[in-house]
Protein backbone atom coordinates (compact mmCIF):
# COMPACT_ATOMS: atom_id res chain seq x y z
CA UNK A 1 0.00 0.00 0.00
CA UNK A 2 0.71 3.82 -0.97
CA UNK A 3 2.69 5.13 2.36
CA UNK A 4 3.41 9.01 3.08
CA UNK A 5 7.25 8.19 3.29
CA UNK A 6 6.61 6.60 -0.46
CA UNK A 7 5.40 10.03 -1.53
CA UNK A 8 7.69 12.45 0.51
CA UNK A 9 10.56 10.97 -1.15
CA UNK A 10 9.01 10.82 -4.65
CA UNK A 11 8.26 14.61 -3.84
CA UNK A 12 11.89 15.84 -2.59
CA UNK A 13 12.99 13.70 -5.81
CA UNK A 14 10.70 15.86 -7.64
CA UNK A 15 11.93 19.02 -6.12
CA UNK A 16 15.14 18.76 -6.01
CA UNK A 17 14.65 18.46 -10.08
CA UNK A 18 12.38 21.43 -10.18
CA UNK A 19 14.92 23.82 -8.11
CA UNK A 20 17.71 22.92 -10.85
CA UNK A 21 15.03 23.51 -13.67
CA UNK A 22 14.13 26.81 -12.00
CA UNK A 23 17.62 27.66 -11.53
CA UNK A 24 18.40 27.42 -15.09
CA UNK A 25 14.85 29.29 -16.07
CA UNK A 26 16.41 31.68 -13.88
CA UNK A 27 19.79 32.09 -15.12
CA UNK A 28 18.89 32.56 -18.87
CA UNK A 29 15.20 34.59 -18.46
CA UNK A 30 15.65 36.41 -15.54
CA UNK A 31 19.27 37.75 -15.18
CA UNK A 32 19.39 39.41 -17.64
CA UNK A 33 16.35 41.97 -16.71
CA UNK A 34 17.96 41.67 -12.68
CA UNK A 35 21.26 43.36 -14.54
CA UNK A 36 19.89 45.51 -16.56
CA UNK A 37 17.74 46.84 -13.17
CA UNK A 38 21.49 46.81 -11.53
CA UNK A 39 22.83 48.79 -14.00
CA UNK A 40 20.13 51.36 -14.31
CA UNK A 41 20.32 52.16 -10.44
CA UNK A 42 24.11 52.19 -10.78
CA UNK A 43 24.21 54.70 -13.50
CA UNK A 44 21.14 57.13 -11.62
CA UNK A 45 23.60 57.81 -9.70
CA UNK A 46 23.72 57.59 -5.85
CA UNK A 47 19.62 56.95 -5.55
CA UNK A 48 17.42 56.90 -2.12
CA UNK A 49 14.78 55.62 -3.39
CA UNK A 50 12.85 58.83 -3.72
CA UNK A 51 13.03 59.00 -0.08
CA UNK A 52 14.51 61.75 2.14
CA UNK A 53 16.72 59.75 3.85
CA UNK A 54 19.39 62.30 2.74
CA UNK A 55 22.83 62.45 0.64
CA UNK A 56 24.51 60.28 3.12
CA UNK A 57 22.51 57.32 2.46
CA UNK A 58 22.26 58.20 -1.41
CA UNK A 59 26.34 58.48 -1.56
CA UNK A 60 27.00 54.62 -0.54
CA UNK A 61 23.67 53.54 -2.48
CA UNK A 62 21.97 52.34 0.85
CA UNK A 63 18.32 50.78 0.98
CA UNK A 64 18.65 51.01 4.46
CA UNK A 65 16.33 48.38 5.26
CA UNK A 66 15.69 46.57 8.97
CA UNK A 67 19.20 44.39 8.62
CA UNK A 68 21.16 47.20 7.12
CA UNK A 69 22.19 48.82 4.02
CA UNK A 70 23.44 46.63 1.45
CA UNK A 71 24.56 47.63 -2.37
CA UNK A 72 24.40 45.11 -5.09
CA UNK A 73 28.36 44.65 -5.44
CA UNK A 74 29.54 46.41 -8.81
CA UNK A 75 31.61 48.46 -6.38
CA UNK A 76 33.02 45.36 -5.14
CA UNK A 77 32.05 46.18 -1.37
CA UNK A 78 29.76 43.23 -0.30
CA UNK A 79 30.55 40.19 1.14
CA UNK A 80 28.97 38.20 -2.20
CA UNK A 81 29.67 39.63 -5.31
CA UNK A 82 27.30 39.51 -8.14
CA UNK A 83 28.49 36.87 -10.04
CA UNK A 84 27.59 34.38 -7.20
CA UNK A 85 24.39 35.92 -6.39
CA UNK A 86 23.56 35.14 -10.00
CA UNK A 87 24.56 31.46 -9.87
CA UNK A 88 25.73 29.59 -6.41
CA UNK A 89 23.36 31.97 -4.32
CA UNK A 90 20.33 31.67 -7.26
CA UNK A 91 20.96 28.39 -7.12
CA UNK A 92 20.29 27.69 -3.20
CA UNK A 93 17.64 29.79 -3.87
CA UNK A 94 15.46 27.72 -6.08
CA UNK A 95 16.73 24.04 -4.99
CA UNK A 96 15.94 24.86 -1.35
CA UNK A 97 12.54 25.98 -2.31
CA UNK A 98 12.22 23.36 -4.89
CA UNK A 99 13.44 20.32 -2.19
CA UNK A 100 10.81 21.49 0.72
CA UNK A 101 7.89 22.42 -1.86
CA UNK A 102 8.49 18.84 -3.45
CA UNK A 103 8.44 17.51 -0.23
CA UNK A 104 5.07 19.42 1.40
CA UNK A 105 3.56 18.59 -2.41
CA UNK A 106 4.24 14.82 -2.33
CA UNK A 107 2.61 14.75 1.53
CA UNK A 108 -0.37 16.73 0.45
CA UNK A 109 -0.78 14.20 -2.58
CA UNK A 110 -0.72 11.44 -0.45
CA UNK A 111 -3.42 12.86 1.70
CA UNK A 112 -5.67 13.36 -1.71
CA UNK A 113 -4.86 9.69 -2.88
CA UNK A 114 -8.44 8.53 -3.48
CA UNK A 115 -9.92 11.54 -1.69
CA UNK A 116 -10.89 12.86 -4.46
CA UNK A 117 -13.11 10.90 -6.84
CA UNK A 118 -11.77 8.86 -9.64
CA UNK A 119 -9.04 10.97 -9.64
CA UNK A 120 -5.74 8.94 -10.16
CA UNK A 121 -2.37 8.70 -8.95
CA UNK A 122 -1.20 10.92 -11.76
CA UNK A 123 -4.06 13.31 -11.28
CA UNK A 124 -3.62 14.19 -7.59
CA UNK A 125 -0.11 15.01 -7.64
CA UNK A 126 -1.12 17.66 -10.41
CA UNK A 127 -4.44 19.15 -8.75
CA UNK A 128 -2.16 19.55 -5.76
CA UNK A 129 0.72 21.16 -7.68
CA UNK A 130 -1.71 23.59 -9.67
CA UNK A 131 -3.54 24.53 -7.22
CA UNK A 132 -0.50 25.00 -4.90
CA UNK A 133 0.45 27.60 -7.61
CA UNK A 134 -1.86 29.29 -8.04
CA UNK A 135 -3.11 30.26 -4.39
CA UNK A 136 0.41 30.29 -3.16
CA UNK A 137 2.01 32.30 -5.49
CA UNK A 138 -0.20 33.81 -8.35
CA UNK A 139 -2.92 34.98 -6.25
CA UNK A 140 -0.51 37.28 -4.09
CA UNK A 141 1.44 38.38 -7.56
CA UNK A 142 -1.59 39.67 -8.90
CA UNK A 143 -1.79 41.55 -5.33
CA UNK A 144 2.00 42.72 -5.44
CA UNK A 145 3.86 41.47 -8.34
CA UNK A 146 7.57 41.44 -7.75
CA UNK A 147 9.99 44.40 -8.50
CA UNK A 148 13.58 44.02 -9.58
CA UNK A 149 16.30 45.99 -7.99
CA UNK A 150 15.99 49.66 -8.20
CA UNK A 151 12.38 49.48 -7.64
CA UNK A 152 10.17 49.40 -4.29
CA UNK A 153 10.84 51.67 -1.54
CA UNK A 154 13.43 50.75 1.51
CA UNK A 155 11.11 52.79 4.01
CA UNK A 156 7.86 50.11 3.20
CA UNK A 157 9.77 46.94 3.00
CA UNK A 158 8.58 45.96 6.36
CA UNK A 159 4.94 46.25 5.53
CA UNK A 160 5.07 45.04 2.15
CA UNK A 161 6.82 41.81 3.34
CA UNK A 162 3.86 41.53 5.86
CA UNK A 163 1.24 42.23 3.92
CA UNK A 164 2.65 39.60 1.10
CA UNK A 165 3.06 37.29 3.94
CA UNK A 166 -0.81 38.03 4.65
CA UNK A 167 -2.23 37.98 1.39
CA UNK A 168 -0.23 34.45 0.71
CA UNK A 169 -1.99 33.18 4.33
CA UNK A 170 -4.89 34.41 3.33
CA UNK A 171 -4.90 32.56 -0.46
CA UNK A 172 -3.95 29.41 1.43
CA UNK A 173 -6.30 28.96 4.21
CA UNK A 174 -9.65 29.94 1.89
CA UNK A 175 -8.21 27.37 -0.61
CA UNK A 176 -7.63 24.69 1.79
CA UNK A 177 -11.18 25.62 2.67
CA UNK A 178 -12.53 25.56 -0.48
CA UNK A 179 -11.40 22.30 -0.93
CA UNK A 180 -12.27 20.78 2.00
CA UNK A 181 -15.93 22.00 1.03
CA UNK A 182 -15.55 21.14 -1.87
CA UNK A 183 -15.10 17.29 -1.44
CA UNK A 184 -18.14 17.19 0.53
CA UNK A 185 -20.48 19.69 -1.63
CA UNK A 186 -18.83 16.98 -4.72
CA UNK A 187 -21.00 14.68 -2.80
CA UNK A 188 -24.11 16.25 -3.21
CA UNK A 189 -23.83 18.63 -6.31
CA UNK A 190 -21.33 16.06 -8.33
CA UNK A 191 -17.42 17.60 -8.88
CA UNK A 192 -18.29 20.20 -12.00
CA UNK A 193 -20.84 22.26 -9.79
CA UNK A 194 -19.02 22.25 -6.55
CA UNK A 195 -15.95 23.14 -8.07
CA UNK A 196 -17.46 26.10 -9.90
CA UNK A 197 -19.46 27.04 -6.95
CA UNK A 198 -15.80 26.61 -4.43
CA UNK A 199 -14.23 28.11 -6.66
CA UNK A 200 -15.91 31.26 -7.03
CA UNK A 201 -15.79 31.40 -3.06
CA UNK A 202 -12.37 31.43 -3.11
CA UNK A 203 -11.90 33.94 -6.27
CA UNK A 204 -14.11 36.37 -3.87
CA UNK A 205 -12.48 35.84 -0.96
CA UNK A 206 -8.85 36.78 -2.46
CA UNK A 207 -10.48 39.30 -4.41
CA UNK A 208 -12.02 41.36 -1.22
CA UNK A 209 -8.81 40.46 0.17
CA UNK A 210 -6.69 41.97 -2.40
CA UNK A 211 -9.00 44.92 -2.63
CA UNK A 212 -8.30 45.94 0.83
CA UNK A 213 -4.77 46.04 1.17
CA UNK A 214 -2.99 48.97 0.67
CA UNK A 215 -1.70 49.63 -2.49
CA UNK A 216 2.32 50.64 -3.60
CA UNK A 217 2.98 52.06 -6.50
CA UNK A 218 7.21 52.72 -6.31
CA UNK A 219 8.15 52.69 -9.74
CA UNK A 220 10.70 54.91 -9.89
CA UNK A 221 10.11 57.98 -12.88
CA UNK A 222 11.56 56.58 -15.99
CA UNK A 223 12.11 52.93 -14.93
CA UNK A 224 11.89 51.13 -18.53
CA UNK A 225 8.38 49.70 -18.77
CA UNK A 226 9.60 46.96 -20.74
CA UNK A 227 12.91 45.51 -17.93
CA UNK A 228 9.76 45.76 -15.40
CA UNK A 229 7.74 43.61 -17.87
CA UNK A 230 10.55 41.15 -18.10
CA UNK A 231 11.30 40.73 -14.65
CA UNK A 232 7.80 39.91 -13.93
CA UNK A 233 7.35 37.28 -16.15
CA UNK A 234 10.44 35.68 -16.03
CA UNK A 235 9.38 35.60 -12.04
CA UNK A 236 6.14 34.04 -13.30
CA UNK A 237 8.05 31.44 -15.47
CA UNK A 238 10.75 30.81 -12.80
CA UNK A 239 7.45 29.45 -10.26
CA UNK A 240 5.91 27.92 -13.27
CA UNK A 241 8.99 25.42 -13.49
CA UNK A 242 9.22 24.96 -10.30
CA UNK A 243 5.51 23.58 -9.82
CA UNK A 244 5.17 22.43 -12.77
CA UNK A 245 8.02 20.12 -12.51
CA UNK A 246 7.16 18.89 -9.07
CA UNK A 247 3.57 18.03 -10.62
CA UNK A 248 4.39 16.30 -13.63
CA UNK A 249 7.54 14.70 -11.92
CA UNK A 250 5.53 13.40 -8.92
CA UNK A 251 2.27 12.31 -10.74
CA UNK A 252 5.09 9.73 -13.05
CA UNK A 253 6.72 8.92 -10.20
CA UNK A 254 3.09 8.27 -7.77
CA UNK A 255 1.71 6.55 -10.93
CA UNK A 256 4.52 4.17 -11.24
CA UNK A 257 4.03 3.29 -7.46
CA UNK A 258 0.43 3.24 -7.72
CA UNK A 259 1.45 0.44 -10.63
CA UNK A 260 3.74 -1.54 -8.78
CA UNK A 261 1.78 -1.81 -6.15
CA UNK A 262 -1.43 -3.23 -7.92
CA UNK A 263 0.76 -5.55 -9.55
CA UNK A 264 1.99 -7.20 -6.12
CA UNK A 265 -1.37 -7.12 -5.21
CA UNK A 266 -2.46 -8.94 -8.26
CA UNK A 267 0.39 -11.37 -7.51
CA UNK A 268 -0.09 -11.59 -3.83
CA UNK A 269 -4.23 -12.73 -4.65
CA UNK A 270 -2.69 -15.25 -6.98
CA UNK A 271 -0.89 -17.48 -4.94
CA UNK A 272 -3.14 -16.60 -1.94
CA UNK A 273 -5.38 -18.77 -4.47
CA UNK B 1 -18.74 7.11 -9.52
CA UNK B 2 -20.09 3.75 -11.72
CA UNK B 3 -23.41 2.74 -11.99
CA UNK B 4 -23.97 -0.57 -10.39
CA UNK B 5 -27.50 -1.46 -11.37
CA UNK B 6 -26.89 -1.28 -14.91
CA UNK B 7 -27.80 -5.05 -16.12
CA UNK B 8 -24.07 -5.21 -17.90
CA UNK B 9 -22.41 -4.12 -14.94
CA UNK B 10 -24.22 -7.55 -12.78
CA UNK B 11 -23.72 -9.81 -16.25
CA UNK B 12 -19.63 -8.92 -16.60
CA UNK B 13 -17.59 -7.83 -13.51
CA UNK B 14 -15.10 -5.32 -14.79
CA UNK B 15 -11.64 -6.52 -14.51
CA UNK B 16 -10.17 -4.21 -12.37
CA UNK B 17 -10.65 -0.66 -13.57
CA UNK B 18 -8.17 0.97 -13.91
CA UNK B 19 -8.00 4.53 -11.79
CA UNK B 20 -10.84 3.66 -8.74
CA UNK B 21 -8.29 1.44 -7.35
CA UNK B 22 -6.51 4.23 -5.01
CA UNK B 23 -6.81 3.64 -1.63
CA UNK B 24 -6.57 6.50 0.53
CA UNK B 25 -3.88 6.77 3.04
CA UNK B 26 -5.21 6.76 6.61
CA UNK B 27 -5.33 10.19 8.08
CA UNK B 28 -3.29 9.80 11.16
CA UNK B 29 -0.84 7.97 9.60
CA UNK B 30 -0.42 11.10 7.19
CA UNK B 31 -0.55 14.04 9.84
CA UNK B 32 2.67 14.07 11.22
CA UNK B 33 4.53 14.24 8.18
CA UNK B 34 2.40 16.68 7.08
CA UNK B 35 2.64 18.95 9.86
CA UNK B 36 6.46 18.30 10.04
CA UNK B 37 6.95 19.00 6.15
CA UNK B 38 4.79 21.93 6.39
CA UNK B 39 7.03 23.49 8.69
CA UNK B 40 10.14 22.56 6.92
CA UNK B 41 8.80 24.79 3.89
CA UNK B 42 7.55 27.29 6.13
CA UNK B 43 10.85 27.77 7.52
CA UNK B 44 12.84 27.38 3.99
CA UNK B 45 10.71 29.97 2.35
CA UNK B 46 11.42 32.46 5.54
CA UNK B 47 14.89 31.87 4.99
CA UNK B 48 15.02 32.63 0.89
CA UNK B 49 12.53 35.28 1.39
CA UNK B 50 12.77 37.20 3.91
CA UNK B 51 15.62 36.75 6.42
CA UNK B 52 17.77 39.82 6.71
CA UNK B 53 15.29 41.84 4.76
CA UNK B 54 12.13 42.88 6.53
CA UNK B 55 12.79 41.15 10.09
CA UNK B 56 16.30 39.47 10.79
CA UNK B 57 17.14 36.85 12.93
CA UNK B 58 20.48 37.01 11.84
CA UNK B 59 23.09 39.62 11.92
CA UNK B 60 24.39 40.74 8.86
CA UNK B 61 23.58 40.99 5.01
CA UNK B 62 25.27 37.46 4.16
CA UNK B 63 21.77 35.66 3.95
CA UNK B 64 20.31 38.45 2.31
CA UNK B 65 23.10 38.77 -0.51
CA UNK B 66 23.33 35.03 -0.81
CA UNK B 67 19.93 34.31 -1.40
CA UNK B 68 19.39 38.10 -3.32
CA UNK B 69 18.87 36.81 -7.23
CA UNK B 70 16.23 33.79 -6.31
CA UNK B 71 14.70 36.14 -3.78
CA UNK B 72 13.57 38.76 -6.10
CA UNK B 73 13.09 36.28 -8.83
CA UNK B 74 10.40 33.71 -6.62
CA UNK B 75 8.73 37.12 -6.21
CA UNK B 76 9.33 38.10 -3.15
CA UNK B 77 9.64 41.51 -1.87
CA UNK B 78 13.19 42.17 -1.44
CA UNK B 79 13.84 46.32 -1.48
Amino acid sequence: MTTARDLLVRGLLAGLLAGVAAFFVAYVVGEPSVSAAIALEDSAGGHSHGTDTGSAAAEDHDHGHAAGGHDHGTAGETEVPRSLQSTAGLATATIVAGVTLGGLIGVVSALGMGRFGRLGARGVPLLVAGLGFVAVYLVPFLTYPPNPPAVGSADTIGYRTELYFLLVAISVIAGVTAVLVGRRAAARWGAWYAAIVCGAAYVVVVGLASSLVPTYDEVPEGFPASVLYDFRLSSVLVQLTLWGVIGLVTAELAHRLAVRGRRSERTTALVDA
Amino acid sequence: MTDHRTPTAIAAPAPAPAAVTLKPVPLHQVLPWLAFAALLAFVAMYFVGAEQGATSLLNGTAVHEWTHDGRHLLGFPCH
